[in-house]
């Protein structure tokens, strides 16, 4: 007698502890297979775009903080970026090297968040996550010495940085950077060996170059499929081709070398750590700037590689004190455009360590 | 460096494709016609020396008299850069063909234009607002949504 079956619909989310926040996937499952999957979003949409219309230019660089809180610094450098190119704005050298600082800082802060988050969904409950937080409070301490904040930083100015950094800063930098490659060989030794992570995660969720492109895939993401793009060396920004580093990529674009590419990065973020605090030169930290900036007529779209993929800011001025449009090119909106090519025909425990590869923040995807 | 391309030779490239394809190509960007959309992105992906294969980003803008669309392309492969806009003038019904069918990129970037400015995607397979709820009354990114 042959048994009756029926797919089977489930929400997984919005309030789930592997969806990183409040993000729904509507699966269909065959038995424990998937057949299909959709994700469904909005629940953090808070309009930062409408908002920052009716803002000055000044006063939008705190809420591009609250886009993606894991990596504040960057989001502020991507947007004083685009105002600079819009307004014609030169920065001080200092302060170039100062946001280089504070970038790489930021990229190694994110992946710690993102490899023990990852870890988390494998199954390696909270011990691994503990583990990165003990690096990541370093470099929060180092934020924090420099504008007094631990999580929505504000640092960056049109023209430049807030404040130059205080006496104790390079001293404990300096330790951090000589402290760091070990903590990452600690890393590696503990999970890259570790036969229940390899088995997990090695061959699942296979994303390919090809469809990587096609899907706009960036960051991480793109890299581990073998794709070698990172914006710093693409379209160099601020003072990134004065560094020496290199870009790791992966050979098959599955979980396990989205994880191996971010380890990897946290080292090449160490290297232009240890290049920029050498070649920091003395100086101003910010250009003088107008109290309220009217940038000219026109358009400029200002992209950085950060931490999760490229960021990007479309801004049209019409030369009041507000922009005209301000768009966000959201890298983690993008990269979940593959979710479904990468989780169908795998199970409910793979689509939870695949969702978690890719490494979003819900305040960002949804904006 | 991404080089971009400059608007007058792609212009040029693209009319003797398509001889009524361009509206107007400027030193930085290309405008198109809505209606030759589709062809363009195939032609702009396909053609060697081109080789469009990376949508970064779409965004629609509302400049009063009209809704401009920008396409900001990438060749991964030459690392040049191409700023591509089209235009309709239509507030009530304003629609444009998708170009998921070249960029699968553009999906969920299509569907949030469709759902915060109101411009329609033709031929887009799953176009529904993505942020805000089915039946929310207008769309808060149009300049006259207060």
């Amino acid at each position: 007698m042959a048994l009756k079956t029926e797919p089977i619909v489930v929400n997984i989310g919005p309030q789930h502890p592997s969806t990183h926040g409040v993000f729904r996937m509507r699966v269909t499952f065959d038995g424990e297979v998937i057949v299909d999957l959709e994700p469904c979003l909005g629940y953090l949409h808070r309009g930062i775009e409408k908002l920052a219309e009716t803002r000055t230019y000044t006063q939008n660089i705190p809420l591009t903080d609250r886009l993606d809180y894991l990596a504040s610094m960057t989001n502020n450098l991507a947007y004083v970026l685009a105002v600079e190119k819009l307004a014609g704005v030169a920065v001080p050298e200092r302060a170039e090297h100062l946001r280089v600082i504070m970038a790489e800082l930021m990229r190694i802060s994110s992946h710690l968040m993102a490899v023990g988050a990852f870890l988390n969904d494998c199954g390696a409950f909270m011990t691994p996550f503990l583990y990165m937080f003990r690096e990541r409070e370093k470099i929060l301490d180092l934020f924090e010495m420099v504008c007094g904040q631990r999580l929505t930083y504000n640092y960056m100015r049109i023209g430049g940085v807030s404040h130059d950094i205080p006496d104790e800063f390079l001293p404990a930098l300096r330790r951090f950077i000589a402290e760091m490659p070990g903590f990452i060989d600690e890393y590696d030794q503990l999970l890259a060996s570790n036969e229940i992570l390899l088995a997990r995660a090695k061959g699942v969720g296979i994303l390919p170059a090809k469809l990587a492109i096609n899907t706009s895939a960036s960051g991480p993401v793109l890299r581990a499929s073998g794709v070698k793009w990172d914006i710093r060396q693409a379209d160099p920004y601020s003072v990134y081709d004065r560094f020496d580093f290199g870009i790791p990529t992966g050979e098959v674009g599955d979980v396990y070398d989205r994880y191996w590419v971010r380890i990897q990065e946290m080292r090449q973020s160490v290297r232009i750590l240890s290049q920029a605090v050498e070649q920091l030169p003395s100086g101003e930290v910010c250009a003088s700037m107008p109290c309220l900036l009217r940038p000219p007529v026109g358009e400029a779209y200002g992209h950085i590689e950060g931490p999760k993929g490229e960021l990007g800011f479309y801004l049209v001025s019409d030369n009041s004190i507000a922009p005209y449009r301000f768009h966000i090119r959201a890298p983690t909106l993008i990269n979940l455009t593959a979710l479904r090519d990468m989780t169908v025909g795998w199970k409910l425990a793979d689509a939870i360590i695949i969702f978690g590869s890719i490494d979003i923040c819900l305040a960002e995807v949804d904006r | 460096m991404t080089t971009l391309l400059c608007g007058h030779e792609v212009a040029k490239q693209i009319t003797d494709f398509l001889p009524d394809a361009v509206a107007v190509g400027d030193g930085t960007s290309v405008i198109i016609k809505g209606e030759r959309l589709l062809p363009v992105a195939q032609f702009l992906q396909n053609t060697p020396g081109l080789d469009f294969d990376y949508l970064v980003s779409i965004t629609g803008v509302d400049y009063a008299g009209y809704f401009e669309v920008v396409y900001h392309l990438t060749s991964i492969k030459h690392n040049h850069g191409l700023i591509l806009k089209t235009r309709c003038y239509s507030r009530e019904n304003p629609a444009l063909p998708s170009v998921t069918s070249v960029w699968r990129g553009a999906d969920f970037q299509e569907r949030e234009i469709y759902d915060l400015m109101g411009i329609s995607f033709s031929g887009h397979p799953n176009l529904r607002r993505i942020f805000l709820w089915e039946g929310f009354p207008g769309y808060p990114l149009r300049r006259d949504y207060l």
